[in-house]
């Protein structure tokens, strides 16, 4: 095969000696997503499963498509392109300097770290990536998209080590900082269409008026202003079924994360302090999108199985409660989120020492 | 009767090359070799030197941590060779067999009147001793140790394994033998576990505390079996003797007779016959398999827990089985994004879960690059145990002996690990991560 002579023939130039020697792990990282490297088994089981983490990451990059393209579409929709297909170009086009910018700055800090430590490159910013032009409001600019990746990068993922490592959910994380360094540009009114178009988003009118414009077909359907990636539940629901399917996202904590918001969400019914459905919670916002993308990131949630059932719990219930609770900050996810990110430890501290207790039981029973 | 334990959790992975249940008789070996390496912690001690004579029996080493262990040959002929690596670290002892196959004299005891030392004593002079494994740890039994229970497992379950049922259907005698003389050794009970629905005459075996299990592997596993009989706890010991090697002690004491041939399964898809032969054990593969070309990767034991063995070496001392793989040395174009039809993966992410019935031909490719744990809740599905993987793991990469201890190092060995190491996405080596925990662990304990 003739790329593979190719391949063969820069390799010695780009390994340990060669004269672009430096450049290893980058050669490398390009290398192994051309071809499955020849490396085989040493020690322990001869055969392997053949999936790997490239395939893994490529999967739920692929259940993000569905939100992504419907993002682009209602970007040109309320904008007021008319027709499917040119409502879409304008909002692709929008959307691209975003994407771009977070693939561009996000990849170069991970080759740069992997290339510092000698690592192979890690795939986990392939999703990343494309996760954080996707929570941001489509008319942020570029410069806070490039700030807040690498803010998220750098701050969020390689000071722990990198990939499997990080506390907080790296895309998140981007949001977050974005958001509390440069409120005035996320939030308001002002951020959520493209071109100068204003208007408040239905989670901001469901926080201050305890209503919305749109109907909740509307919103399940995504027909509303907000996030370029969370505006749809039914195209979020079509990722979300792939990603349980292939059984690349925990069931556990997606079922988990809506039940909670759904609980929390008829107890704040029930007594008063809300006056629109409990399930408008899941439909509006960041909350299905979170459920789905964030909350069952597996490096950062809860690991065990009885710990991701209280995490997801969690997550949804306290989206619910800041929403409600906070009116200023109508967006719970997040915060959420972030926050069980960083109690997921403690959650599953309690249940291996649960494990730890029962195997402590079985001394005792013999003497 | 107990009874039948099942198992949910695990993985039958099919592959092709399952061996035909025929006996062939192997021919004679031009040579044998006993290894300390086929067993954990042996710090070898040679009696013997290049040129002498050794009969059926007669120890080439012992282990200088407990010099009670001898290591036997199962031949008798000349010694050949003493195969040193780095180090000078002995690799094998190599027996070139006569045609006499003298047997040496040995106190052969009856178990039944016997004493249990005089019966410890037959059993490490004729170095069948040597085939009794502890846990925790999984090495050689300590001979002044007295266990809390002996297990052993009628059946393999991992993929292309022999069928017990089949290699000793005509050797009831001696299990039942065996199992008289291992029941000896403990004032516990001897538990035999076999496949519900697949038991052959293991439930008509006396004296022992009978077991049946239904699942997918790894339920044919001793360390599995005792988890759901008989948890090991901190400061317990027992011991688990592998069915065959029942049936050799059983021998010993019915015939008097040290006689350590055994049949064993050649399989796997480069297997160009795959059948059942009967060897002596240690015999070199060539006089099993015969000739193997290049790009052919030689496995004693199982595909998942296994040793590489040359194609000029020697069968390893425990193993039942030899299995022949492709190696995959090779690269494949985007291989990662491509949908692999040929390929298993329990993941839907392909599509192997579309032919469940399909039998695999799967080569040595690791299938991608080691990374960190990453995926979570995956490798407790392979485990039918009470047992945190990822926890224990890394509490063994970070070298912390409390934390190992109290997430179930005592419980657990490498092979009941090898199906989460077939799993992972990661392709973290978790058999040597828990492998070097252990030792660790003996070393500090």
């Amino acid at each position: 095969m003739g790329l593979r002579k190719f391949v063969d023939k820069i390799k010695p130039t780009f390994s340990e000696g060669g004269k672009l020697g430096f450049l290893h792990s980058t050669f490398e990282g390009f290398e192994t997503f051309l071809y499955v490297p020849n490396t085989v088994t040493k020690k322990g089981a001869h055969i392997r499963d053949c999936n790997d983490i490239k395939r893994v990451m490529i999967v739920v990059v692929l259940a993000l498509v569905p939100a992504m393209l419907f993002g682009m579409y209602n970007v040109g929709r309320l904008a007021g392109i008319e027709g499917v297909l040119p409502a879409f170009w304008y909002g692709f086009l929008e959307a691209l300097p975003n994407i771009v910018v977070s693939y561009v700055v996000g990849l170069s800090i991970e080759f740069a770290f992997a290339q510092k430590r000698k690592h192979e490159i890690n795939e986990g910013f392939l999703v990343t990536g494309l996760l954080i032009p996707l929570v941001m409001p489509i008319g942020v600019p570029c410069w806070i998209v490039a700030l807040s990746t690498a803010f998220a990068v750098i701050i969020g993922k390689e000071v722990f080590g990198g990939t499997g490592m990080n506390v907080f959910n790296p895309a998140l994380l981007a949001r977050a900082f974005a958001f509390f360094a440069y409120t005035p540009q996320m939030s308001g009114e002002a951020v959520w269409y493209a071109d100068g178009k204003t208007g408040a988003t239905a989670l901001e009118q469901l926080a201050t008026t305890n209503q919305m414009e749109w109907s909740a077909m509307d919103a399940f359907w995504g027909f509303i202003p907000g996030s370029l990636g969370e505006t749809s539940t039914a195209a979020i629901l079509l990722g979300a079924a792939l990603l349980l399917f292939t059984g690349v996202a925990s069931w556990r904590i997606m079922l988990s994360v809506f039940v909670g918001g759904l609980a929390f969400g008829y107890l704040f019914d029930a007594v008063g302090m809300t006056d629109y459905p409990a399930y408008y919670h899941l439909l509006v916002g960041g909350f299905a999108f979170g459920a789905v993308f964030m909350a069952t990131d597996p490096v950062t949630s809860a690991q065990t199985n009885c710990g991701k059932w209280i995490y997801g719990f969690m997550v949804g219930a306290l989206a619910v409660l800041i929403r409600v609770v906070n009116p200023a900050y109508p967006e719970g996810m997040m915060l959420s989120i972030l926050f069980m990110n960083a109690l997921a430890p403690l959650i599953d501290y309690f249940v291996v020492e649960r494990n730890i207790a029962r195997r402590k039981k079985l001394i005792k029973n013999v003497k | 009767m107990s009874k039948n334990i099942k198992l949910c959790k695990g993985l039958d992975i099919k592959l092709a090359g399952k061996a035909e249940k025929v006996v062939e008789s192997a021919p004679m070996a031009k040579s044998y070799a006993v290894s300390p390496l086929d067993y954990e912690n042996v710090t070898p001690k040679l009696l013997v030197k290049v040129g002498d004579q050794v009969e059926v029996g007669t120890a080439l080493f012992f282990d200088k941590n407990n010099p009670r262990i001898l290591f036997t040959s199962p031949v008798s002929g000349v010694v050949s060779a003493i195969n040193r690596g780095e180090k000078r670290k002995l690799l094998n002892v190599a027996v070139e067999p006569d045609q006499k196959q003298q047997m040496k004299e040995l106190k052969v005891v009856n178990p039944a009147t016997a004493e249990r030392s005089e019966i410890v004593e037959m059993l490490l002079a004729s170095g069948l001793w040597t085939r009794i494994v502890e846990r925790p740890f999984g090495v050689i039994a300590n001979p002044d140790a007295q266990p809390k229970a002996i297990f052993v497992s009628a059946f393999d379950s991992a993929p292309l394994a022999p069928d017990y049922n089949f290699v000793l259907a005509s050797e009831k005698a001696e299990v039942e033998a065996g199992m008289q003389l291992l029941a000896r050794l403990t004032d516990g009970k001897v538990h035999l576990s076999a496949r519900k629905g697949d038991e052959g005459f293991m439930a008509e075996v006396k004296g022992v505390e009978y077991h049946t299990f239904s699942g997918k592997h790894p339920v044919g596993n001793v360390g599995v079996q005792i988890h759901h009989i008989d948890r090991i706890a901190k400061g317990d010991i027992v011991w688990t003797v592998n069915i065959q090697d029942v049936a050799i002690m059983g021998r010993l004491v019915l015939s008097g007779k040290l006689d350590m041939s055994k049949t064993v399964a050649v399989a796997g898809s480069e297997a160009k016959k795959p059948a059942y032969k009967r060897i002596i054990s240690g015999a070199a593969v060539e006089s099993i398999v015969g000739k193997v070309e290049a790009g052919v990767r030689i496995i004693s034991g199982d595909v998942l827990t296994g040793t590489t063995t040359a194609a000029d070496g020697y069968i390893a001392a425990g193993a039942n089985m030899l299995t022949l793989i492709p190696e995959g040395d090779k690269y494949e174009l985007l291989g990662w994004a491509m949908p692999r039809f040929h390929r298993f993966s329990v993941s839907r992410a392909y599509f192997s879960w579309l032919c469940p019935k399909k039998e695999y031909k799967l080569d040595t490719n690791l299938n991608g690059g080691e990374r960190p744990f990453v995926v979570t809740g995956l490798y407790e599905k392979y485990l039918p145990m009470d047992v945190y993987v990822s926890y224990l793991l890394k509490a063994c990469l970070v070298k912390d002996l409390d934390k190992m201890e109290n997430l179930g190092l005592y419980e657990v060995l490498p092979e009941d690990l090898a199906l989460c190491e077939f799993v992972d996405p990661s392709k973290i080596e978790m058999q040597q991560i828990l492998r070097d925990g252990i030792n660790l662990m003996i070393k500090e304990s």
